[in-house]
């Protein structure tokens, strides 16, 4: 007991501060791959609902594609792709090849898998606003972009929220695959820890509790936002 | 793009595959055995054993499945070969071997996201359907066997399919831990041959192959359960 209080101390014989630092990088490749995924889920969702035959085809490739592929195939196909392209359009316009910060690569690879998921999420959300709202925003002279941003989006986001939550606590366990590619994050640091103290079952079970306490945070914090958003909506039973 | 190795490793690929099935199958088998009582406890109670079950699908949906691997494999592993004599017991040859760890690990995780899907399912059955049960006369088992189990997993079986598509594309995550199933085959072969894209765009299509092949499957079962004419 006296030990693994020793080994999970904060200064450095103990690992503690390794595993915080690496709750950190999890936290912030968590929180941009979110971000990114967002972005790429609601120009997806917007892209296969009005766009031409040929968005909407490539979408649908991509959707499809992504959610039936490994994570952990994805993950290392993106990397190593990404990586390429970036160097060779570097290369293209005369610059020095480049390595890719592991806290960057991480978000673009994380995000860009998440975005396939956050697509089919906001399509759903966005499919079940009823037509009259947006009929009415139409009909008071809105344009199409103006009745987006006012009425559309706004009422489009309780229906996302649940799903939106639980991509979140995907997006966090899915930082825990980047340890298989040797980005330092939590998983990676606590391998490290238990590897250098010999005692796994110690830090492999910290780390669980780091991503239980991730987990259950978020969900407080979820709870609270569908509860705003749920304001203006009939009470559901 | 080239892929003159494929002929050289493409049997390993075969064994590598058929073992990532029998992952699955194992994992859906001793998973769903667990889920059931897991899910059930929460509805009928007794409130410890509720709450036990509450507290284990929380502790399995909140962690990463890669943590909780790693956490059976090394932590519980490296708990065994202290205990005195056991290297020289019959267990000693099952407990060496990566295989049931990777197996009891995702059982669990099975165990955990299923067990949460069935609380939801069981308690969604009308009380109508149970009382009707219970008025002919079965006994609390056969309600369960009869009427309770079957017209639960009836109202999520959609559900379950894509579960149990995410636990097919959760099974990579034992190549870590030595087991050389499908990609851990690709991995030898990026590790031999030096081509990086090749092998894991054939892992890219074998898994959608495989997810293909579940989704037709499911497809069918689905397709003969009995619905309400509209």
């Amino acid at each position: 007991m006296e030990q693994a209080l020793e080994y999970l101390a904060f200064s450095p014989p103990g690992w503690g501060g390794n595993l915080l630092r690496g709750l950190l990088s999890t936290l912030q490749i968590a929180f941009g791959a979110y971000a990114l995924g967002l972005c790429l889920g609601l120009c997806g969702a917007l892209g296969k609902i009005y766009g031409g035959p040929v968005t909407r085809w490539g979408l649908e490739i991509y959707t499809t594609l992504i959610r039936a592929v490994p994570e952990l195939v994805l993950i290392l196909l993106l990397y190593y792709a990404g990586t390429d392209l970036l160097n060779t359009a570097l290369e293209s316009f005369g610059y020095e090849r480049v390595d890719i910060d592991g806290l960057w690569a991480g978000i673009y690879v994380i995000g860009f898998v998440q975005g396939a998921y956050s697509t089919e999420v906001f399509r759903a959300a966005f499919q079940a606003v009823p037509t009259g709202q947006i009929e009415a925003a139409r009909a008071i002279g809105m344009s199409p972009f103006k009745s987006h941003t006012r009425v559309v989006i706004p009422a489009m986001i309780p229906f996302a929220i649940p799903g939106l939550a639980n991509l979140w606590l995907i997006t966090t366990k899915d930082t825990a695959l980047l340890a298989v590619v040797g980005f330092s994050e939590l998983l990676l640091e606590t391998k490290q820890a238990a590897g250098g103290t010999k005692s796994y079952l110690l830090f492999y079970c910290a780390a669980a509790v780091l991503y239980l306490l991730v987990t259950l945070c978020s969900n407080v914090i979820f709870g609270q936002i569908e509860r705003h958003y749920r304001r203006g909506q009939p009470a559901q039973t | 793009m080239e892929w003159y190795w494929l002929p050289e490793y493409a049997p390993r690929f075969v064994e590598g595959v058929w073992l990532t099935i029998q992952l699955l199958l194992l994992a859906m088998f001793f998973g769903m055995a667990i889920a059931i009582p897991v899910g059930l406890v929460q509805v009928t109670g007794p409130r410890p054993l509720a709450w036990l079950a509450k507290a284990f699908t929380t502790l399995i949906r909140g962690t990463p499945l890669l943590v909780q691997i790693w956490l059976v494999y090394y932590g519980l592993g490296s708990l065994f070969p202290s205990i005195p004599g056991i290297r020289e017991s019959f267990l000693w040859p099952v407990l060496r071997d990566a295989f049931p760890y990777a197996v009891f690990a995702l059982t669990l995780s099975v165990a955990g996201y299923e067990g949460e899907i069935l609380r939801g399912a069981f308690r969604s059955v009308p009380n109508g359907e149970l009382e009707a049960a219970r008025a002919m006369g079965m006994s609390r088992f056969t309600i369960l066997r009869r009427i309770w189990l079957p017209r639960a997993l009836q109202n999520v079986f959609p559900t379950l399919t894509g579960e149990f598509i995410l636990t097919l594309k959760a099974t990579p995550l034992v190549s870590t831990i030595t087991i050389y199933e499908a990609f851990g085959v690709g991995t030898i072969v990026r590790q031999e041959t030096y081509r990086i894209y090749e092998p894991l765009l054939l892992l890219a299509a074998i898994y959608a192959f495989l997810t293909l092949i579940l989704v037709v499957i499911f497809r069918y079962f689905e397709n003969r359960i009995p619905k309400r004419a509209l």
